[in-house]
Protein backbone atom coordinates (compact mmCIF):
# COMPACT_ATOMS: atom_id res chain seq x y z
CA UNK A 1 0.00 0.00 0.00
CA UNK A 2 2.69 2.32 0.86
CA UNK A 3 4.78 1.55 -2.24
CA UNK A 4 1.22 2.14 -4.38
CA UNK A 5 0.63 5.38 -2.49
CA UNK A 6 4.45 6.60 -3.45
CA UNK A 7 4.20 5.23 -6.94
CA UNK A 8 0.59 7.32 -7.63
CA UNK A 9 2.50 10.17 -5.69
CA UNK A 10 5.65 9.89 -8.72
CA UNK A 11 2.45 10.10 -11.17
CA UNK A 12 1.01 12.64 -10.28
CA UNK A 13 4.34 14.79 -9.74
CA UNK A 14 6.28 13.81 -12.76
CA UNK A 15 3.70 14.91 -14.82
CA UNK A 16 4.31 18.82 -13.72
CA UNK A 17 7.89 18.05 -13.07
CA UNK A 18 8.81 17.34 -16.78
CA UNK A 19 5.88 19.94 -18.41
CA UNK A 20 7.67 22.66 -15.33
CA UNK A 21 11.03 21.85 -16.95
CA UNK A 22 10.37 21.83 -20.22
CA UNK A 23 8.57 25.78 -20.13
CA UNK A 24 11.66 26.74 -17.98
CA UNK A 25 13.62 25.89 -21.34
CA UNK A 26 11.89 29.10 -22.55
CA UNK A 27 12.79 31.34 -20.09
CA UNK A 28 14.39 34.23 -22.13
CA UNK A 29 12.97 32.76 -25.42
CA UNK A 30 9.48 33.45 -25.35
CA UNK A 31 7.89 35.02 -28.25
CA UNK A 32 7.32 38.00 -26.87
CA UNK A 33 8.39 39.98 -23.09
CA UNK A 34 5.17 39.36 -21.47
CA UNK A 35 4.29 35.70 -23.06
CA UNK A 36 7.84 35.11 -21.59
CA UNK A 37 6.87 36.10 -18.10
CA UNK A 38 3.97 34.17 -18.31
CA UNK A 39 5.48 30.67 -19.54
CA UNK A 40 7.99 31.08 -16.76
CA UNK A 41 4.86 31.72 -14.24
CA UNK A 42 3.43 28.86 -15.37
CA UNK A 43 6.76 26.91 -14.67
CA UNK A 44 7.00 28.35 -11.27
CA UNK A 45 3.57 27.19 -10.39
CA UNK A 46 3.94 23.54 -11.43
CA UNK A 47 7.61 23.47 -9.86
CA UNK A 48 5.37 24.50 -6.83
CA UNK A 49 3.32 21.75 -7.07
CA UNK A 50 5.50 19.19 -7.62
CA UNK A 51 7.58 20.26 -4.20
CA UNK A 52 4.48 19.25 -2.26
CA UNK A 53 3.94 16.30 -3.65
CA UNK A 54 7.55 14.90 -3.78
CA UNK A 55 8.41 15.84 0.00
CA UNK A 56 4.98 14.05 1.28
CA UNK A 57 6.70 11.11 -1.48
CA UNK A 58 9.73 11.09 0.32
CA UNK A 59 7.76 10.96 3.89
CA UNK A 60 6.19 8.27 2.55
CA UNK A 61 9.13 6.13 1.51
CA UNK A 62 11.06 7.19 4.41
CA UNK A 63 14.84 6.76 5.13
CA UNK A 64 16.94 9.19 3.92
CA UNK A 65 14.67 10.43 1.14
CA UNK A 66 14.20 14.02 0.48
CA UNK A 67 12.34 16.28 -2.65
CA UNK A 68 15.32 16.49 -3.76
CA UNK A 69 16.08 12.95 -4.04
CA UNK A 70 12.87 11.83 -5.54
CA UNK A 71 13.16 15.21 -8.06
CA UNK A 72 16.82 14.53 -9.05
CA UNK A 73 17.81 10.73 -8.43
CA UNK A 74 15.64 8.65 -9.98
CA UNK A 75 17.03 6.95 -13.41
CA UNK A 76 15.23 7.30 -16.14
CA UNK A 77 13.37 4.26 -15.98
CA UNK A 78 11.77 5.40 -12.49
CA UNK A 79 10.02 9.07 -13.96
CA UNK A 80 6.02 8.25 -14.43
CA UNK A 81 5.56 10.92 -16.57
CA UNK A 82 2.90 10.81 -19.25
CA UNK A 83 4.84 10.63 -22.76
CA UNK A 84 2.79 14.16 -23.74
CA UNK A 85 4.88 15.99 -21.46
CA UNK A 86 8.59 15.59 -22.27
CA UNK A 87 7.44 16.47 -26.24
CA UNK A 88 9.80 19.30 -27.06
CA UNK A 89 9.17 22.53 -27.98
CA UNK A 90 9.04 22.75 -31.22
CA UNK A 91 7.42 25.86 -31.95
CA UNK A 92 4.69 27.91 -29.84
CA UNK A 93 2.04 26.10 -30.88
CA UNK A 94 3.26 22.96 -29.27
CA UNK A 95 3.83 24.68 -26.33
CA UNK A 96 0.15 26.19 -26.02
CA UNK A 97 -0.86 22.89 -27.37
CA UNK A 98 1.05 20.43 -24.92
CA UNK A 99 -0.13 22.31 -22.04
CA UNK A 100 -3.72 22.74 -23.09
CA UNK A 101 -4.14 19.01 -23.73
CA UNK A 102 -2.71 18.97 -20.02
CA UNK A 103 -4.98 21.09 -18.31
CA UNK A 104 -8.07 20.32 -19.39
CA UNK A 105 -6.74 16.43 -18.19
CA UNK A 106 -5.71 17.50 -15.17
CA UNK A 107 -8.25 20.24 -14.18
CA UNK A 108 -11.03 17.53 -13.59
CA UNK A 109 -8.87 15.33 -12.02
CA UNK A 110 -7.61 18.01 -9.00
CA UNK A 111 -11.78 18.58 -8.85
CA UNK A 112 -11.74 14.92 -7.92
CA UNK A 113 -8.56 14.98 -5.84
CA UNK A 114 -9.69 17.73 -3.91
CA UNK A 115 -12.12 14.86 -2.49
CA UNK A 116 -9.49 12.48 -2.10
CA UNK A 117 -9.60 10.40 1.05
CA UNK A 118 -5.46 11.21 1.76
CA UNK A 119 -5.88 14.32 3.61
CA UNK A 120 -2.04 15.54 2.16
CA UNK A 121 -3.45 14.91 -1.08
CA UNK A 122 -6.83 16.89 -1.07
CA UNK A 123 -4.77 19.80 0.74
CA UNK A 124 -1.97 19.91 -2.28
CA UNK A 125 -4.71 19.76 -4.98
CA UNK A 126 -6.65 22.42 -3.49
CA UNK A 127 -3.83 24.40 -3.19
CA UNK A 128 -3.08 23.40 -6.70
CA UNK A 129 -6.31 24.02 -8.85
CA UNK A 130 -6.64 27.41 -8.61
CA UNK A 131 -3.55 27.92 -10.17
CA UNK A 132 -5.23 24.89 -13.14
CA UNK A 133 -8.11 26.88 -13.37
CA UNK A 134 -5.24 30.18 -14.37
CA UNK A 135 -3.37 27.58 -16.31
CA UNK A 136 -6.42 26.07 -18.21
CA UNK A 137 -7.54 29.51 -19.07
CA UNK A 138 -4.41 30.92 -19.89
CA UNK A 139 -3.40 28.02 -22.58
CA UNK A 140 -7.59 27.64 -23.84
CA UNK A 141 -7.71 31.28 -24.73
CA UNK A 142 -3.81 30.71 -26.76
CA UNK A 143 -5.14 27.53 -28.85
CA UNK A 144 -8.51 30.20 -29.64
CA UNK A 145 -5.95 32.76 -31.04
CA UNK A 146 -3.61 30.55 -32.75
CA UNK A 147 -6.89 28.80 -34.53
CA UNK A 148 -8.44 31.92 -35.35
CA UNK A 149 -5.86 33.86 -36.44
CA UNK A 150 -3.59 33.86 -39.12
CA UNK A 151 -3.29 31.11 -42.14
CA UNK A 152 0.53 30.80 -40.14
CA UNK A 153 -0.86 30.33 -36.70
CA UNK A 154 -4.01 28.12 -37.76
CA UNK A 155 -1.49 25.72 -39.62
CA UNK A 156 0.84 25.60 -36.72
CA UNK A 157 -1.77 24.82 -34.24
CA UNK A 158 -3.22 21.93 -36.66
CA UNK A 159 0.15 20.50 -37.01
CA UNK A 160 0.88 20.87 -33.31
CA UNK A 161 -2.51 19.21 -32.58
CA UNK A 162 -1.79 16.39 -34.81
CA UNK A 163 1.69 15.30 -33.09
CA UNK A 164 0.47 15.83 -29.77
CA UNK A 165 -3.16 14.89 -29.69
CA UNK A 166 -2.30 11.08 -29.87
CA UNK A 167 0.30 11.31 -26.83
CA UNK A 168 -3.09 12.14 -25.04
CA UNK A 169 -4.47 9.07 -24.66
CA UNK A 170 -1.98 7.93 -22.27
CA UNK A 171 -3.38 10.38 -19.59
CA UNK A 172 -6.29 7.87 -19.55
CA UNK A 173 -4.61 4.20 -19.76
CA UNK A 174 -5.32 3.55 -15.85
CA UNK A 175 -1.93 1.88 -14.16
CA UNK A 176 -2.04 -0.56 -11.61
CA UNK A 177 -1.06 2.04 -8.97
CA UNK A 178 -3.46 4.99 -10.27
CA UNK A 179 -6.51 2.02 -10.00
CA UNK A 180 -5.66 0.92 -6.54
CA UNK A 181 -5.49 4.30 -5.42
CA UNK A 182 -9.00 4.89 -6.97
CA UNK A 183 -10.41 1.95 -5.36
CA UNK A 184 -9.73 3.05 -2.10
CA UNK A 185 -10.73 6.19 -2.57
CA UNK A 186 -7.46 8.03 -2.89
CA UNK A 187 -7.07 8.51 -6.46
CA UNK A 188 -8.81 9.94 -9.16
CA UNK A 189 -11.09 8.23 -11.34
CA UNK A 190 -9.80 8.63 -14.99
CA UNK A 191 -12.46 6.81 -16.87
CA UNK A 192 -14.48 10.00 -15.44
CA UNK A 193 -12.30 12.90 -16.35
CA UNK A 194 -12.17 11.31 -20.23
CA UNK A 195 -15.86 12.50 -21.25
CA UNK A 196 -15.38 16.08 -19.62
CA UNK A 197 -11.57 16.37 -21.60
CA UNK A 198 -12.99 15.00 -24.97
CA UNK A 199 -16.06 17.34 -24.51
CA UNK A 200 -13.53 20.29 -23.13
CA UNK A 201 -11.05 19.95 -26.37
CA UNK A 202 -13.80 19.46 -28.74
CA UNK A 203 -16.03 22.41 -27.99
CA UNK A 204 -12.32 24.77 -27.67
CA UNK A 205 -11.31 23.51 -31.09
CA UNK A 206 -14.73 23.61 -32.51
CA UNK A 207 -14.96 27.41 -31.68
CA UNK A 208 -12.29 28.14 -34.01
CA UNK A 209 -12.19 25.44 -36.75
CA UNK A 210 -10.07 23.49 -35.66
CA UNK A 211 -10.51 19.41 -34.83
CA UNK A 212 -8.93 16.36 -33.69
CA UNK A 213 -7.65 14.36 -36.63
CA UNK A 214 -8.60 11.16 -37.04
CA UNK A 215 -5.41 10.01 -36.16
CA UNK A 216 -5.15 6.02 -33.83
CA UNK A 217 -3.96 6.94 -30.34
CA UNK A 218 0.18 6.62 -29.78
CA UNK A 219 1.06 3.32 -27.45
CA UNK A 220 2.63 5.07 -24.90
CA UNK A 221 4.02 3.77 -21.59
CA UNK A 222 5.49 6.92 -19.90
CA UNK A 223 3.66 6.36 -16.56
CA UNK A 224 5.46 2.95 -15.96
CA UNK A 225 8.51 4.39 -16.76
CA UNK A 226 9.12 3.75 -20.63
CA UNK A 227 9.45 7.24 -21.92
CA UNK A 228 10.59 8.26 -26.10
CA UNK A 229 13.93 9.75 -26.46
CA UNK A 230 12.88 12.79 -25.28
CA UNK A 231 13.27 12.32 -21.37
CA UNK A 232 17.10 11.13 -21.13
CA UNK A 233 18.03 14.61 -23.07
CA UNK A 234 15.70 16.47 -20.37
CA UNK A 235 17.45 14.44 -17.16
CA UNK A 236 20.89 15.21 -18.41
CA UNK A 237 19.75 18.72 -17.97
CA UNK A 238 18.09 18.76 -14.61
CA UNK A 239 20.02 16.20 -12.86
CA UNK A 240 23.14 17.77 -13.88
CA UNK A 241 24.04 19.43 -10.81
CA UNK A 242 22.90 16.72 -8.16
CA UNK A 243 24.98 14.09 -9.84
CA UNK A 244 27.84 16.06 -10.52
CA UNK A 245 28.15 17.52 -6.47
CA UNK A 246 25.86 15.16 -4.71
CA UNK A 247 24.22 16.28 -2.19
CA UNK A 248 24.87 19.62 -2.79
CA UNK A 249 22.38 22.67 -1.62
CA UNK A 250 21.86 25.86 -2.55
CA UNK B 1 2.89 44.49 -33.15
CA UNK B 2 -0.17 44.00 -30.51
CA UNK B 3 -1.31 47.14 -29.40
CA UNK B 4 -0.62 48.57 -26.76
CA UNK B 5 -2.31 48.98 -23.03
CA UNK B 6 -2.12 50.90 -20.23
CA UNK B 7 -2.52 48.86 -17.02
CA UNK B 8 -4.00 50.06 -13.67
CA UNK B 9 -4.30 47.70 -10.28
CA UNK B 10 -6.24 48.31 -7.09
CA UNK B 11 -4.13 47.09 -4.11
CA UNK B 12 -6.94 46.77 -1.70
CA UNK B 13 -10.39 46.75 -1.43
CA UNK B 14 -11.52 50.06 -0.46
CA UNK B 15 -8.30 52.30 -2.92
CA UNK B 16 -9.07 53.08 -6.16
CA UNK B 17 -7.53 51.08 -9.43
CA UNK B 18 -3.70 53.48 -9.71
CA UNK B 19 -2.06 53.12 -13.09
CA UNK B 20 1.08 50.85 -12.98
CA UNK B 21 2.23 50.83 -16.32
CA UNK B 22 1.87 49.66 -19.90
CA UNK B 23 2.24 46.85 -21.94
CA UNK B 24 1.62 44.95 -25.37
CA UNK B 25 -1.13 42.23 -25.93
CA UNK B 26 -3.36 41.07 -28.86
CA UNK B 27 -6.57 42.03 -27.09
CA UNK B 28 -8.12 43.36 -23.12
CA UNK B 29 -8.33 39.58 -22.25
CA UNK B 30 -4.36 38.73 -22.73
CA UNK B 31 -3.86 42.27 -21.78
CA UNK B 32 -5.30 41.22 -18.28
CA UNK B 33 -3.66 38.18 -18.26
CA UNK B 34 -0.13 39.86 -19.37
CA UNK B 35 -1.01 42.29 -16.21
CA UNK B 36 -1.67 39.27 -13.95
CA UNK B 37 1.77 37.83 -14.79
CA UNK B 38 3.98 41.30 -15.36
CA UNK B 39 2.20 43.28 -12.32
CA UNK B 40 0.60 40.98 -9.76
CA UNK B 41 3.43 38.11 -9.14
CA UNK B 42 4.16 39.58 -5.70
CA UNK B 43 0.56 40.14 -4.18
CA UNK B 44 0.11 43.94 -5.57
CA UNK B 45 -3.16 43.72 -6.38
CA UNK B 46 -6.78 42.30 -6.31
CA UNK B 47 -8.54 43.79 -9.38
CA UNK B 48 -7.30 44.73 -12.73
CA UNK B 49 -8.52 47.28 -14.81
CA UNK B 50 -6.84 47.58 -18.57
CA UNK B 51 -7.64 49.86 -21.53
CA UNK B 52 -6.05 50.38 -24.73
CA UNK B 53 -3.72 53.01 -24.97
CA UNK B 54 -5.20 54.90 -27.89
CA UNK B 55 -8.54 55.20 -25.84
CA UNK B 56 -7.06 57.60 -23.76
CA UNK B 57 -6.93 61.28 -24.46
CA UNK B 58 -3.94 63.11 -23.31
CA UNK B 59 -3.81 66.56 -22.41
CA UNK B 60 -0.53 68.44 -24.70
CA UNK B 61 2.30 68.82 -23.37
CA UNK B 62 2.84 71.87 -25.17
CA UNK B 63 -0.53 73.62 -23.99
CA UNK B 64 1.01 73.45 -20.20
CA UNK B 65 1.35 76.67 -19.85
CA UNK B 66 -2.50 77.49 -20.53
CA UNK B 67 -3.74 74.48 -18.57
CA UNK B 68 -1.44 74.60 -15.32
CA UNK B 69 -0.22 78.21 -15.22
CA UNK B 70 -3.10 80.23 -13.70
CA UNK B 71 -3.16 77.77 -10.54
CA UNK B 72 -0.22 79.03 -9.96
CA UNK B 73 -0.77 82.38 -8.24
CA UNK B 74 -4.09 80.84 -6.57
CA UNK B 75 -2.63 80.02 -3.42
CA UNK B 76 -5.77 80.66 -1.31
CA UNK B 77 -7.26 77.11 -3.14
CA UNK B 78 -4.92 75.26 -0.51
CA UNK B 79 -6.55 74.75 2.90
CA UNK B 80 -3.33 75.44 4.75
CA UNK B 81 -5.13 78.80 6.18
CA UNK B 82 -6.83 77.18 8.98
CA UNK B 83 -5.03 76.44 12.44
CA UNK B 84 -6.51 72.77 13.27
CA UNK B 85 -7.12 71.83 17.12
CA UNK B 86 -4.26 69.49 18.28
CA UNK B 87 -7.05 67.36 19.77
CA UNK B 88 -7.90 66.43 15.99
CA UNK B 89 -6.80 63.17 14.63
CA UNK B 90 -6.67 61.52 11.38
CA UNK B 91 -6.46 64.67 9.10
Amino acid sequence: MKDTLYDYLLILGDNPLILGHRLSELCGHGPTLETDIALTNLSLDLFGQVRSLFQYAAAVKGGNATEDSVAFLRSERGYKNAILLEQPNIDFAHVMVRQFLYDAFNLPQLEQLVKSKDKTIAAISAKSIKECRYHFRFSSQWIRRLGGGTEESHRRVTNAINVLYPFADELFNETMAEQKMKEVGIGADLAKIKPIFVNEINETFNEVGLKVADIAPRIAKGKEGLHSEQLGHILAELQYMQRAYPNMQW
Amino acid sequence: MWPLYEIFIRTKNGLEHRHVGSLHAADPEMAIENARDVYTRRQEGISIWVVESKHIAASNPEQQGELFDPAKDKIYRHPTFYKLPDELENI
